[in-house]
């Protein structure tokens, strides 16, 4: 009973806090007389979402098809680099500079690119969302590898385990909370690709429609889009934190302890 | 260098037996040219089939190099290092590796912990699909009874003491019958009754399976407690300085520790490693000496 209370103080102040936020953004605006063309009120807002649904609902469905098509690739491609990087030392020292210096790029410098290779539309943006992941992965499972206790390896090559047993049975269970942590960075990152990829060079997605509706002044509509992105990251977000507790709940056994 | 020119002359005893680990002239040497350190002086050792043997000495002398070295995870710079009669790497024996650090996987339970070493090595690990609801499972825990952790087996690494984990990590280095059971201080970092509990686990689970024991350890009453055979080492480089047969009777047991003769034999040990010490203790604080 006492845990009850414990999680409705917890949870109410966050919800109280959320409300309490678009209450006064709306209230600001009233009181403050502010045009909608400027900055649109919540409610505006909202009543946008549902009028230009049918419209909108495309556009979320581009931006979301191309988001995790990217993500999965640069997962996929995140975790065998960081894979290989974190297995061995020589791939470490050779591959981490070069890495640095990709990741150091501003990703949205490289969309021009991507579009003059393969013209505007869905690739760049897959593409865009894809390179924005990869880093953040390599590196958190890199170190998931890399940091495997000493003693444990020199345990596995006494029973004679191969490499691969060695990854398949330590390392890799092992470096599943850096992933996921990875993970959780890497989607929000997704999101960010693809729209800015959408923007500069698309005809769909929500990047698009926002374009397409501030050179038109429909603010609420913009907003609605910004309103759209929030959602998807948000629920994308609590998706991986719900995998992350189940498949790695033995790394967050502190609550799990305070709880029994 | 002093050390490198004279003759071994320590390490040439030999426990009754056929011969199961035979060091010839082994030497490890860390680093290159100028700044080689020699961990290892070149030793030769004859350990015999399922002996208890016992390693000690001042930190840092080579204790657990010799250990790796038996456990192929280091290769000897100069000379041989045979197990079971041949060069490591010929014939596949089985060995098992327990150290002060449990390194349990916290992902897994105790039991799926202990199994570990069945599903990699064979040929457990052909069968470990069909066996390990079954079979391997019954193994596992008549393991867990036979050191204490009955009923244990569903809970995870976490929610056991030092001391349980430790039995956790014995079971794992022996579920699969090793051969040769190598010992790195496993219980250096337990309280005194936790310590003298498992001395006692250890010397049934020995008595039981007649394996091939080699331990090191800092403390000279565990080494008399559980060994057959304590081989004393010096400072870096590492030389066995004497090696003696311990003749007390097994079982042995907690009283027998406060007993004259095993106390005589601790003192001198002890007298033994504090000269190890003492002396490369001066010659590395002096400056101008290398």
């Amino acid at each position: 009973m006492e845990r009850i209370v414990e999680i409705i103080r917890e949870k109410g102040a966050s919800t109280a806090l959320i409300i309490g936020f678009f209450v006064f953004w709306e209230l600001f605006c009233l009181m403050g007389n502010i045009s909608d063309i400027l900055l649109p009120r919540p409610t505006q807002i909202i009543a946008a979402l549902i009028k230009f649904w049918p419209a909108i609902w495309p556009h979320t469905y581009q931006t979301l098809y191309t988001t995790l098509v990217g993500f999965s690739i640069g997962v996929a491609i995140g975790l065998a680099l960081g894979v290989l990087i974190g297995s061995s030392k020589l791939a470490y020292d050779t591959a981490y500079p070069l890495l640095v210096g990709f990741s150091s790029i501003p990703k949205v410098a490289v969309v021009p690119i991507f579009v003059l290779w393969y013209g505007a539309g869905t690739v760049p943006a897959i593409l865009t969302a894809m390179i924005i992941c990869i880093f953040p992965i390599v590196v958190n499972v890199a170190t998931g590898i890399a940091t495997v206790e000493p003693e444990l390896e020199d345990v596995m090559k006494t029973l004679k385990a191969s490499k691969l047993d060695i990854l398949w049975n330590v390392s890799l269970p092992r470096s599943m909370p850096y992933f996921f942590a990875a993970l959780k960075v890497a989607i929000t990152l997704a999101f960010v690709g693809s729209v800015v990829a959408e923007t500069v060079a698309s005809n769909r997605g929500i990047g698009n429609m926002m374009m397409i509706a501030s050179s038109s002044f429909n603010v609420p509509l913009v907003f609605a889009g910004l309103f759209v992105l929030a959602g998807l990251g948000v629920a994308l977000y609590v998706l991986f934190s719900l995998i992350e507790y189940r498949v790695t709940g033995w790394a967050h056994r502190k609550t799990d302890l305070a709880a029994s | 260098m002093s050390a490198q020119g004279r003759e071994m002359r320590a390490g040439t005893a030999v426990s009754p037996g056929a011969t199961f680990i035979e060091f010839e002239n082994a030497s490890i040497t860390y680093g290159r040219g100028a700044r080689a350190v020699q961990a290892l002086a070149p030793t030769s050792l004859r350990i015999a089939e399922g002996d208890f043997v016992a390693l000690v000495g001042p930190s840092g002398c080579g204790k657990s190099t010799i250990l790796k070295m038996v456990g192929e995870l280091l290769k000897p710079s100069t000379g041989h290092v045979f197990v079971s009669g041949r060069e490591i790497g010929a014939k596949p024996i089985r060995i098992g590796m327990a150290y002060q650090n449990p390194t349990l996987l916290p992902w897994l339970n105790i039991r799926d912990n202990v199994m570990l070493p069945l599903k990699i090595v064979p040929p457990f690990r052909q069968e470990f699909r069909s066996k390990r609801k079954g079979e391997f499972r019954d193994r596992v825990d008549a393991m867990l009874t036979q050191v204490g952790l009955a009923g244990f087996g569903e809970k995870y690494p976490f929610q056991l003491s030092g001391g349980m984990m430790q039995r956790a990590n014995l079971c794992r280095a022996l579920i699969h019958e090793p051969d040769l059971l190598l010992l790195d201080e496993p219980f250096g970092a337990l309280d005194q009754f936790t310590r003298e509990e498992l001395w006692a686990i250890m010397q049934d689970l020995w008595l039981s399976k007649k394996l091939t024991v080699l331990l090191v350890t800092h403390d000279l009453r565990e080494a008399a407690y559980l060994a057959n055979r304590i081989c004393v080492m010096s400072s870096r480089p590492g030389r066995i300085l004497d090696d003696q047969i311990v003749e007390l009777s097994r079982p042995r047991n907690i009283d027998m520790t406060f007993q004259p003769d095993f106390v005589a034999l601790n003192q001198r040990l002890r007298a033994l490693i504090v000269g190890a010490r003492g002396g490369t203790g001066i010659v590395n604080h002096a400056p101008g000496t290398a």
